[in-house]
């Protein structure tokens, strides 16, 4: 009686069963397929970043010891106190000491690819510490670019068999580059650094937190509590729900047209980027903002008003403590996605090469992303390691600030 | 006077008028018979203060715009003024290097003619501020006079308050409005200008894209800005390429967190894709011209294709994509999260399996949405900047081959803008021309998508 099989269960129904049965296995490797691609291209992105960028944070640097107690340099304590005491070496002839002792050490050969500027590094070192003078000290200067490159086997064949010779007798190393964090931009990839691009990025964030939070914040909370249901507030939101979507750029356009044609002279400032980034944080702010308040249930509104007090009261002595942490982690997004745009400041000319950091809101500034397009464009081997290693430290702060954002989220969430 | 001093300095008036009317409605509150005020102190307190700080900040707002242009003009009245060259580049040049002195931005001067300037720049600056300070402290005075004089025990003070904080709160909503009519006045105007010497026809239908922002601006040469290229770019690069990368991917994505993934993995899985979406642009568009784009042209070189380009339309659409992924997949999530799990429960009961469930049944059910995912997803594809800036080229070029170079309207604008043009140039107004075509398309999709969306939702509620 084997025939006596259920007949719904036949052959040609088994057959399609077990089809039907890999598709769905294939269908679901697809999509596993479709993730794990995702995420590796995600791990390789920032592990090729982070492998380049480590180099970025290091430069070679040669080994030069210099004894003070045979040149007759002497430091001036006023001359520390006033700042100016590398130009009162400098016209002692640091230089020229520097120099000397260089080629004591590297040879004349060696000596020569000393970065230009290296005895700035002694100059400084000596104001930081005046009793230097007195003794003998051995100074790791930072090499020239081409000697960099040799190091890395790269460049010219001569510069790559000096770069071995020194570097086999121990004079020429890569060295962690603490200055990469306290440097400014400069043609050299030796001797750039990002807190030129770092400080102008937070005076800029600085422009937008206090334009964007506070009209952000605001705006949400009308909406929200008390604008009447008419024509004009619908505008309003479609205004703000269309901002939020228009185009980074179009906001550079906008800042080019408006706020430098009232501002001409502070052009490339931290304070029209702030205004402008501020614009496109605003909508994000209030996107945000509404629906935090929004979760603040209704008995608390009306519990607040049956004490009697104000509907103003109301919204700032119970809604608004309750909404802020919702706000606060909307803000932190806004914040983030403003701190890695690029193209609006590109508009209004942060662009510009500047060599030292911006001290106030008003001088020209570049921001860390600029530099990282600027230093993007250089033909340089030495600016790619320095690019990626920018980019590691913008990263750095664009996850510290997402990370923020969700242990608020997670630590206020709260269940009505 | 820079602005932020000026503001440190409202600021700073606006406490002590804080504090003085506190310190009055105390006392008010002391000398009454029954200890109580029509408001509380901290009530005269802000009514005070704002009537210190608001219109001082309105001043500051104006004068930091208007000092600037005053102290040029009070220079150029200067007898040294008469030896500037007329108008023109080098005559600002001079202007600005004598500023940079007279403000301590520079040590020197590298033309001779700036210094004379330098004295004048210095005084004009110095006594705009003396100026600005003085009337800051005027309004300062009347306005914290004028509301002080008017604290009285009975006085309703927090009515004032808060009719005053109202009018903020309308204010700072209709930043919003202003910012989009402010958006749309200098796009139409910059435009108009540019349609002015160069017609619409052929801007719009013309195939040739080499705008000379050197040549006679005068007289341009209207068939050098024939936008087609620049658009068949931008479609190429962000509505085609980009979107066979990201709609596959973001939409198989969105399908196994929510119908296969284990919620544990779902929880490690969707934060870290949203990485992908918080990557600044400048990060991609590096990566794409460092890493992508050269390896795209060697592999195409290797298959044999010679005349492979370095910054080739593949590369920057491919990383776009997966720039575009996190968007499309957390939108494809919503959406299938809102389809109603009674329809899902209904299909596996009759013995479907999971995928049938999905693509008869969850996805067509959930396609308004996805489809406005992909709409927004475009909009935001064809409006990225810098990773075509960075991997895609400036050579116009009409061509469906994605290894050729192309460049997108985006790149346009930022290659019309951040060059030597003066503003006057029919090249740099094109900037702004192609910025309103983007602006109204992008906007036209995030319209039609909004409103596909809102009216699939209602279909379930």
């Amino acid at each position: 009686m084997n025939e006596q099989i259920a007949p719904t269960r036949t052959p040609a129904f088994e057959a399609r069963l077990k089809k039907r049965y890999a598709a769905e296995k294939r269908f679901k490797a697809l999509g596993l397929s479709a993730i794990v691609f995702s995420i590796a291209v995600l791990i390789y992105l920032l592990g090729s970043m982070t492998i380049n960028g480590i180099g970025g944070f290091q430069r070679a640097e040669m080994e030069v010891p210099i004894d003070f107690t045979q040149a007759a340099i002497s430091v001036d304590p006023q001359a520390i106190e006033d700042g100016t005491a590398v130009q009162a070496l400098q016209a002692q002839g640091l230089p020229e000491v520097v120099q000397y002792y260089a080629v004591e050490a590297l040879g004349e050969e060696g000596a020569e690819e000393l970065g230009t500027q290296a005895w700035r590094d002694v100059a400084a070192a000596i104001a930081e510490d005046p009793g230097l003078v007195q003794r003998q000290a051995t100074f790791w200067l930072p090499a020239s670019a081409d000697l960099a490159a040799g190091y890395d086997g790269e460049g010219s064949q001569d510069m790559q068999e000096l770069a071995s010779t020194l570097a086999s007798q121990g004079k020429l190393d890569e060295k962690f580059d603490a200055g990469f964090f306290t440097r400014a931009d400069a043609t050299n990839p030796q001797q750039v650094g990002i807190w030129g691009a770092l400080k102008g990025s937070i005076l800029t964030m600085i422009v937008t937190l206090m334009l964007a939070f506070p009209i952000g914040v605001l705006a949400a909370l009308y909406l929200e509590e008390y604008a009447p249901k008419n024509r004009w507030t619908d505008l309003i939101e479609l205004s703000i729900n269309n901002l939020a979507a228009v185009p980074s750029i179009i906001f550079g356009l906008l800042g080019l047209a408006v706020f430098l044609a009232i501002f001409p002279s502070y052009r490339s400032a931290p304070l029209i980027g702030g205004m402008t980034l501020a614009l496109m944080t605003m909508p994000v702010i209030v996107i945000a903002g509404r629906n935090a308040i929004k979760a603040v249930p209704p008995s608390i509104r009306d519990g607040a008003l049956a004490i009697g007090a104000s509907p103003v009261q109301v919204v700032f002595h119970h809604v608004l403590p309750l909404a802020l942490p919702g706000i606060l982690t909307g803000t932190i997004i806004g914040m983030a996605r403003a701190l890695g745009e690029t193209a609006p400041l590109l508009m209004i000319g942060m662009r510009a090469f500047v060599a030292s950091p911006p001290d106030s809101f008003t001088s020209p500034a570049t921001v860390l992303p600029m530099q990282i397009f600027l230093w993007s464009d250089e033909i340089d081997r030495g600016f790619v390691e320095r690019t990626s290693a920018a980019i590691i430290v913008l990263l750095a702060f664009l996850l510290m600030m997402n990370g923020l954002a969700i242990y608020l989220r997670n630590k206020f969430e709260k269940k009505w | 006077m820079s602005p932020t001093l000026l503001l440190l300095l409202a600021l700073g008036l606006g406490l002590a008028g804080w504090l003085a009317a506190r310190a009055r409605a105390w006392t008010f509150r002391r000398a009454s018979t029954s200890g109580r005020l029509a408001s509380l102190p901290s009530y005269h307190a802000w009514y005070v203060a704002l009537w210190i700080v608001l219109p001082v900040l309105a001043f500051v707002a104006i004068w930091s715009a208007t000092a600037p242009g005053l102290v040029t003009q009070s220079v150029l009245a200067s007898p040294a003024a008469d030896q500037l060259p007329a108008f023109g580049f080098q005559r600002q040049t001079i202007l600005n290097e004598a500023r940079a002195v007279a403000t301590g931005a520079s040590q020197a001067v590298f033309n001779p003619l700036a210094r004379e300037f330098v004295e004048p720049y210095r005084e004009a600056i110095s006594r705009y501020n003396w100026i600005g300070i003085i009337v800051t402290l005027l309004i300062a005075f009347l306005g914290g006079a004028y509301s002080f004089l008017r604290l009285k025990p009975d006085f309703a003070a927090r009515n004032r308050v808060e009719k005053i904080v109202m009018a903020i709160l309308l204010g700072a909503s209709l930043v919003a409005i202003l910012t989009t009519i402010g958006i749309f006045a200098s796009l139409v105007f910059e435009t108009v200008r540019f349609f002015g010497m160069v017609s619409p026809i052929d801007f719009l239908f013309g195939t040739h894209w080499a705008p000379d922002p050197m040549a006679n601006a005068a007289n341009p040469d209207p068939t050098r800005y024939g936008a087609i290229p620049l658009f068949w770019g931008t479609l190429f690069i962000g509505a085609i390429i980009a979107m066979i990368v990201a709609i596959p991917l973001g939409l198989m994505s969105a399908i196994y967190l929510t119908q296969y993934a284990n919620p544990k993995v779902r929880a490690w899985v969707k934060p870290a894709l949203e990485i992908l979406a918080g990557v600044p642009t400048v990060v991609y568009g590096y990566f794409a011209a460092l890493t992508i784009a050269p390896a795209i042209r060697d592999f195409a070189v290797s298959l044999g294709i010679a005349n492979a380009s370095s910054e080739s339309a593949l590369a920057a659409g491919l990383i776009m994509g997966v720039m575009i992924i996190p968007f499309v997949s957390s939108m494809a999530d919503d959406s299938i999260a809102a389809v109603p799990q009674a329809m899902r429960d209904g299909s596996l009961a009759m013995g479907a399996t999971t995928n049938e469930t999905i693509r008869r049944v969850i996805i067509p059910a959930a396609l308004p949405g996805i489809v406005a995912g992909i709409m927004l997803a475009i909009s935001r594809a064809i409006g990225e900047t810098m990773i075509v800036v960075m991997a895609a080229s400036t050579a116009a070029n009409l061509s469906a081959n994605p290894l050729e170079s192309m460049t997108t309207v985006t790149v346009q604008i930022v290659a019309m803008l951040t060059g030597e043009g003066s503003f006057d140039h029919p090249a740099t107004l094109s900037a702004f021309a192609l910025g309103f075509v983007l602006f109204m398309v992008t906007l036209a999709l995030n319209f039609i998508a909004l409103r596909v969306v809102k009216r699939f939702r209602e279909a379930y509620e």
